[in-house]
């Protein structure tokens, strides 16, 4: 139900983001999705890949300060209401979203979104209860 | 344990009789016996006649290491090469080293303040003492070498390096005292761990000298050879080692106040401090015939304790050096080390050891920007870890330094590391 998301600080700096890809380049890692949010001074690189642990270490033998988190992945219907429809359940559970990025996938009518919750465990069993589809490994990783 | 119990536990009012006489007598020294000196004197239209007092002292101009070696080599000795007996000199990173001279009176002062320092040090003359410090010019090793002797101790002058044989040694002859530099006392004691041979050594004591030494860094070398270390402070310009020492207290380094003048000053404006303020150290050795110098910089920062010791010593006690004038750097007029900066960081976790730091002006006011790497990725979940983080690092700093600082998170490896001395500052206030 849960998959793993890198977060990559990065020095807020020329250069810095591309130095990142590069070493998922050249690991051979493919992004799935990503955002990056920053302050004046630094950001934080979310990225959804393919292979997770790989990219990990990659990023962590170029002497970046990186750290893998799980995170929930949903499939919600590409139409107007379709991402509310998941935050409300999620409201009504009581469970808060820290933050989250969306991404349209090219497989299906669906987009995808990605969210960091409070509580994984209920956001889940609420998520599914309700009949949401989530996003899995086989789909994201090879 | 005393070496000269009398002038160990002079009271305060002796003492200060002592010093004036040996001010005295050194002001003299110089005006009559070194041209450079008088002339620097005749310019501020001092004569030695003006030193009445101990506080006369302040009248005096400040001598800088530049100025032994403006004079290289024999320029501000009082005596004629004739009357000295011993040469030694600066290791000096760069160009020619800085050259000392003693008489045979200057030596056998100095042999007494390293004999009171090992003496503090529970040191005695059953004592069978190693020295691994380099003998050669350096003051370290034969000052410890005489002071040693003098008690009657049994030195082994070993000389630095050889690690296999020291510790054969060591064994072999039941040393139990051992000279060394921190960081080599520490290797010392964890190939004899190594090796199993710990409990085979007689060793009890260990005098640390010649470069800084963390109380870690002390506690492990204690525990790792199951010995009681001191630490021991000078320098060739003063004399050597033995201008203070650390007696079994361990709460400060008594300096021989009946054969040095020490001052704290403000490294920037010169002027003296209030009993207790950390700035430089500054001496007038009241004892030198053959290299009298007068209010000596000694570029380290300290202050000083005149607090009776339990020892029953009425020495005043310096602190451990805790940072050079040198990288003293001045902030909206608060003086700043960069080794405070570092004690502050180091007690933070999730951040590492480097750090750099920028100074900038804009409209006339200074800005202090402290750059740290984020070495732990446990943090990034949330930006408001990271902003805490930032916070913590802020108000610590705040309360040290007396001065707010902004700080700045970048990548691990991104600050430059330096092999020996760090050039942690970057100053863009003049450009």
């Amino acid at each position: 139900m849960l998959i793993k998301q890198i977060s990559v600080f990065i020095e807020n700096r020329t250069g810095r983001l591309r130095e990142i890809t590069t070493v998922l380049r050249d690991a051979g890692i493919d992004i799935r999705a990503m955002s990056v949010a920053d302050t004046t001074d630094f950001g934080i690189l979310r990225l959804i890949v393919d292979k997770p642990e790989e990219a990990q270490r990659a990023l962590a033998n170029a002497k970046m300060t990186v750290s893998i988190t799980s995170v929930i992945g949903i499939a919600v219907s590409d139409r107007p209401g379709g991402l509310c429809s998941a935050l409300d359940i999620l409201f009504n559970e009581g469970v808060a979203v820290e933050y989250c990025y969306a991404f349209i996938s090219h497989a299906s009518e669906n987009a995808h979104v990605i969210l960091r919750v409070d509580n994984n465990e209920r956001a889940v069993k609420a998520l599914s209860d309700a009949g949401f589809q989530f996003l899995s490994a086989s789909e994201l990783y090879q | 344990m005393y070496w000269q119990e009398e002038l160990e536990t002079l009271d305060r009012e002796q003492l200060a009789g002592i010093q004036l006489k040996g001010l005295q007598k050194t002001v003299a020294n110089c005006y009559e016996n070194v041209p450079y000196y008088r002339e620097k004197l005749s310019r501020l239209g001092i004569h030695p006649s003006d030193i009445k007092t101990l506080d006369d002292v302040r009248k005096l101009p400040f001598t800088k290491k530049s100025e032994l070696r403006d004079n290289y080599p024999y320029g501000l000795f009082a005596r004629p090469i004739k009357e000295m007996v011993r040469i030694h000199g600066s290791s000096g990173t760069t160009g020619k080293p800085t050259i000392v001279g003693y008489t045979r009176h200057d030596l056998d002062i100095w042999s007494d303040c390293v004999a009171r320092v090992v003496s503090a040090a529970g040191a005695t003359s059953g004592d069978v003492v190693q020295i691994a410090f380099g003998y050669g010019l350096f003051t370290g090793a034969l000052g410890l070498h005489q002071g040693l002797e003098k008690i009657g101790a049994t030195v082994i002058p070993m000389s630095a390096g050889n690690t296999e044989k020291q510790l054969m040694l060591m064994e072999d002859l039941g040393v139990t005292g051992l000279v060394a530099t921190p960081s080599y006392a520490l290797y010392l004691s964890e190939v004899a761990k190594q090796k199993g041979i710990v409990d085979r050594l007689k060793l009890k004591v260990g005098f640390l000298g010649a470069e800084s030494c963390t109380p870690e860094m002390r506690a492990q070398i204690e525990a790792n050879f199951g010995i009681i270390a001191t630490d021991n402070y000078g320098m060739s310009e003063l004399t050597g080692p033995g201008v203070s020492g650390e007696c079994i207290c361990r709460d400060g380094l008594h300096i021989w106040e009946d054969h040095f003048l020490p001052e704290i000053i403000d490294p920037a404006t010169g002027e003296n401090l209030p009993e207790g303020s950390y700035g430089e150290l500054v001496i007038t050795p009241l004892f030198k015939e053959g290299l009298p110098l007068l209010r000596y910089r000694t570029g380290d920062i300290t202050r000083l304790n005149y607090a009776p010791c339990p020892c029953g010593r009425t020495h005043v006690r310096m602190d451990k050096v805790c940072g050079r004038s040198d990288d003293m750097i001045v902030i909206k007029g608060v003086n700043v080390f960069p080794s405070q900066i570092e004690s502050v960081l180091l007690t933070i976790s999730h951040i590492g050891p480097h750090y750099l730091l920028i100074l900038t002006r804009e409209n006339f006011m200074d800005y202090l920007e402290v750059q740290v790497e984020l070495c732990d990725g446990t943090l990034l979940e949330r930006y408001g870890e990271l902003e805490a983080l930032r916070k913590t690092i802020r108000e610590r700093l705040h309360s040290v330094l007396g001065l707010d600082a902004r700080v700045k998170l970048v990548d691990p490896n991104t600050i430059e590391r330096f092999q020996g001395k760090a050039k942690r500052v970057v100053d863009h206030r003049y450009e």
